[in-house]
């Protein structure tokens, strides 16, 4: 006999913004809804008229719908109803909720990308202020922090959640699964305006592409033309072994990132604060980036109570070379943004070469040297690349060097 | 029966007379001119008292006898035991005993703890509770389950209605972490150590009947006292006033949550950039986790640019005793210890000093404490667009709060309301408050985690952050945003029948609590 009871969701004391929703369908009797709400005597009407308006666009007459509610907002509840919904009937229909104007920005490929927020996929409390704490990037992840029986009913929260929650300004990324279902993935998240897909334990080029192939029909289907980046992320001794291939397989690549859990484990040892047995692929990942021209991204830190090791560790990953982490607190940006940025002395220094530079260029010298010192191109282009970086990140004007007292000598 | 009623000088519906007792209505601001003089208790004689000075008695129904305890006296405790106050209750329990009817219980707070009081509600013991009703008191009050009309006033008004003889208090159960034979009573010492008594020394001093009770008699004199042994009537001496671990937490702990800090954070940036936070600052905290995030951002300030708080005015935590014994507070003034890093500081640091409620709030007094603070931190559970607050209803028109010191506190010069702008799906920024309890022309700044909104009437304020690139935006847009988030919320319904009035400072009515509309 056909299934007629569905769940979706989640209740329980701990329980926020969300709400668990049994569907029974019936053959008569019409809709009954069955409401327990710790908001009803503000939202109590408006739930029901939702919930009704939901099934009567999915044509289900008569039903029992019992739903706990932890203050879930609207575009939450629809998700949890479509997801029961479509457990019991076969339907092509999507109920959408409305795509809010702000969310409609792209990205741009070099944009900065220190800090990106990991959101669970199927927990809506942690995603609603999320924007606001100034990631560069917001990650809602279908793959490792949802369990296995609530993949589904997370695509239809993390679509609704990237047509309903402004990330104010943050690049709109999503965490697929690995393999077919991550394909299958795309389909719930590419036309609601992501900017750039995660493919999690990548080990090769060819997965890339097919990736990069399932965006592109999909694009062509719905007649889309937004930018999708991607960053593919290196877990594995095969996945560091192919990294140079894998930053390089399409143009859409615009960063690699490192996960070393899965990486240590891979390898049998132990994840260390210190992190030497990850040193050669960090470090590879790193000169593979580089050499295919992408952004190399660091591994997670995952002790969101001590900042001071997050700094440290921000510190060692800038020294290798890397350009940003993942975060999976907000505590943990500021930190990390902080880290990557240049600090004061390097930008004092870098001004000097840099201006030393400009003067000889005027002078019309071959040479540049301070006081003494001879100052070497690499140097120069090293210095260089500091001052545009502060200059972007704003921690110095456009226009330095005409702040900068002219001296008479 | 119809209750006469008149709109007030906050536009609220109120009545003229309360539980029989006429009522004054709210006036506005600083309007109200008490007359004629304070209260007087009976005045008593030492010959009635032993020469010796012992005035233990055996027990504390002992005690409620000799004090005459009767139907419809009015009963005050307090609630420096918070939530681990053994005594309250066993007031009731044993008028419930002894057949009294009729009760006022008059606390300066209630907790959980004292739920146990709804069955001498249902039995007829109590009448009404004129004081704090939180949780499941409140809901009962809510729904129309007391005999009585509930009075909620601040922690200061209190000590007005109790000066000014609007409350007379027949008989005060005062509990003693340590007391001497002679009543002298204070809050350290012992198994049950609440730090402070302060919000019990009104009642020691205007009470017909005061009973000291204690679980660590010591031997003459208590010192410091106070509680003077010579308001006192009584002493009883009880195993265990109070449950130690829920007295005073074991430790306060400042927010986790990413959106709170980021709120403690934008307030604390707004206090450094409008120049309210500057060296000799005046400032009040209190226990709350955003609260003292933000009390531990701004000692990180005061520490970087070598600045000095003048003083700080408890309830005291351990954030703020770390200030003042590193240096960058120079006295705590305190009304109570909310953990035990407070209690062990105002046992050991002459400049952590406990200070009467009584001299702190106030408003019938000649000056004000609360009035001569720079930062003032408060919360609310609801603020309108004319910067009214609400802290004892929520939007679904329960009772779930006392008003503690809120009132009181609004006085400040810069009175800031840090709050999420809305929580779980309700929003926070109402159209209009369920319940009034203070004027918006007190409240100066409320600070959310998408945007800050000063009040028109402070002028000053907005010129002293303009291009300082905090978000601001008016309480309208906060409004409008949270609504496009949430939704927008249907108004709660409501019966006739008032169960609660609220008092402002100087004891007029500013607005009621009526009943909820039963499903």
């Amino acid at each position: 006999m056909k299934n007629t009871i569905a769940i979706s969701g989640n209740s329980g004391p701990k329980v926020r913004s969300d709400c668990e929703i049994t569907l029974e369908l019936k053959t008569e009797g019409g809709i009954i809804i069955d409401l327990v709400s710790k908001v009803e005597a503000l939202f109590g009407e408006s739930i029901k008229s939702l919930i009704s308006e939901i099934l009567e666009f999915f044509g289900v007459k008569n039903a029992l719908v019992k739903i706990n509610d932890s203050g879930a907002l609207p575009f939450v509840i629809a998700a949890r109803l479509e997801s029961a919904v479509k457990q019991l009937i076969n339907t092509d229909l999507d109920y959408l909720p409305e795509f809010i104007k702000e969310n409609g920005y792209s990205t741009i490929r070099d944009r900065f990308r220190f800090s990106r927020l990991y959101l669970p996929g199927n927990t809506p409390g942690l995603m609603i202020n999320a924007g606001l704490h100034s990631a560069d990037g917001i990650i809602l992840d279908l793959e490792d922090s949802v369990a296995p029986e609530k993949k589904d009913e997370a695509r239809l929260l993390v679509r609704n959640a990237l047509r309903q929650i402004n990330f104010c300004g943050a690049e709109r990324m999503v965490r697929i699964n690995q393999g077919e279902r991550g394909l299958e993935d795309l389909h719930f998240v590419i036309p609601h305006n992501v900017n750039l897909i995660l493919i999690p334990k990548c080990e090769s080029a060819d997965y890339v592409k097919s990736v990069e192939n399932e965006i592109a029909v999909i694009k062509t289907k719905l007649n889309l033309n937004n930018q999708v980046f991607l960053m593919p992320i290196i877990e594995s001794a095969l996945g560091v072994e192919n990294s140079y291939e894998i930053a390089r397989s399409s143009g859409n690549v615009v960063a690699i990132a490192i996960g070393l859990e899965d990486y240590t484990a891979d390898l049998g040892v132990p994840r260390t604060a210190e992190g030497k047995e990850s040193l050669y692929a960090r470090t590879r990942l790193v000169v593979a980036a580089r050499a295919a021209g992408i952004q190399p991204i660091d591994s997670v830190f995952s002790d969101v109570g001590d900042m001071e090791a997050l700094k440290q560790n921000v510190l060692t990953s800038k020294a290798l070379g890397f350009e940003g982490m993942g975060c999976i607190h907000p505590r943990q940006i500021p930190v990390i943004r902080q880290g990557f940025a240049p600090d004061e002395t390097d930008m004092e220094k870098s001004k000097k070469i840099v201006l030393a530079f400009e003067t000889a260029k005027l002078k019309g010298l071959g040479v540049v040297a301070m006081g003494t010192k001879m100052i070497d191109p690499p140097v120069v282009a090293r210095a260089q690349k500091t001052i545009d970086f502060a200059v972007r990140l704003g921690l110095l004007s456009g226009n330095w060097i005409d702040d900068i007292p002219v001296k008479e000598n | 029966m119809a209750i006469k009623t008149i709109i007030n000088a906050a536009g609220r519906s109120v009545p003229l007379e309360i539980n029989g007792q006429p009522v004054i209505p709210f006036k506005g601001v600083g309007k109200h001119r008490p007359e004629g003089g304070k209260y007087s208790p009976p005045i008593p004689t030492c010959s009635d008292y032993p020469d010796d000075g012992n005035k233990v008695v055996t027990s504390l129904e002992e005690a409620l006898r000799k004090c005459g305890l009767r139907d419809g006296m009015t009963i005050s405790t307090h609630h420096h035991l918070r939530d681990g106050d053994l005594v309250s209750n066993k007031v009731f329990e044993l008028a419930s005993a002894m057949g009294v009817k009729d009760l006022v219980w008059f606390p300066s707070a209630s907790f959980p703890c004292n739920d146990p009081v709804i069955k001498y509600l249902d039995d007829g013991t109590i009448n009404r509770i004129e004081g704090s009703m939180n949780g499941p008191l409140g809901r009962y009050v809510s729904e129309g389950k007391m005999k009585g009309t509930a009075i909620l006033r601040s922690h200061g008004g209190r000590v007005q209605a109790i000066q000014d003889g609007e409350v007379k208090i027949d008989i005060a159960v005062l509990a003693a972490p340590t007391a001497d034979s002679y009543g002298n009573a204070k809050g350290t010492g012992g198994t049950s150590a609440c730090g402070v008594l302060g919000y019990a020394k009104a009642d020691s001093m205007y009470a017909s009947k005061v009973i000291v009770v204690t679980d660590n008699l010591i031997d003459l004199p208590c010192f410091p006292m106070e509680i003077e042994g010579n308001y006192v009537d009584y002493v009883v001496v009880v195993d265990k006033i109070g449950i130690p671990e829920k007295i005073v937490s074991g430790t306060t702990q400042i927010t986790k949550s990413p959106d709170r800090l980021l709120i403690a954070e934008l307030t604390t940036t707004f206090l450094e950039k409008s120049g309210i936070l500057k060296n000799g600052v005046t400032m009040q905290a209190g226990a709350g986790g955003t609260s003292l995030a933000i009390a531990v951002f701004v000692h990180q300030i005061l520490k970087n640019k070598g600045w000095k708080s003048k003083f700080g005015f408890g309830g005291s935590t351990k954030y703020m005793v770390k200030m003042l014994e590193e240096g960058q507070m120079g006295f705590i003034l305190d009304a109570q210890a909310f953990d035990l890093d407070a209690v062990r500081s105002i046992e050991n640091n002459p400049n952590h000093i406990p200070y009467p409620v009584f001299n702190a709030y106030n408003y019938h007094s000649k000056g004000n404490l609360t009035s001569m603070m720079d930062i003032m931190i408060l919360g609310a559970t609801e603020v309108d667009l004319n910067f009214n607050g609400n802290v004892v209803t929520h939007s679904d028109g329960y009772l779930l709060h006392g008003i503690g010191g809120w009132q009181n506190c609004l006085h400040a010069r810069n009175v800031i309301l840090p709050i999420p702008l809305f929580r779980d799906r309700i929003p926070v920024i109402v159209d209009e408050v369920t319940t009034l309890c203070g004027p918006g022309e007190l409240i100066d700044v409320i600070i959310t985690e998408r945007g800050i909104a000063i009040n028109p009437l402070r002028q000053d304020l907005i010129d002293s952050v303009k291009g300082s690139g905090l978000p601001l935006k008016t309480l309208k847009e906060l409004k409008d945003e949270a609504e496009k988030i949430c939704g927008r919320p249907q108004k709660p319904q409501f019966e006739e029948d008032i169960v609660a009035a609220i008092k402002w400072v100087d004891g007029t009515i500013i607005d009621v609590v009526r009943k909820i509309k039963s499903g």
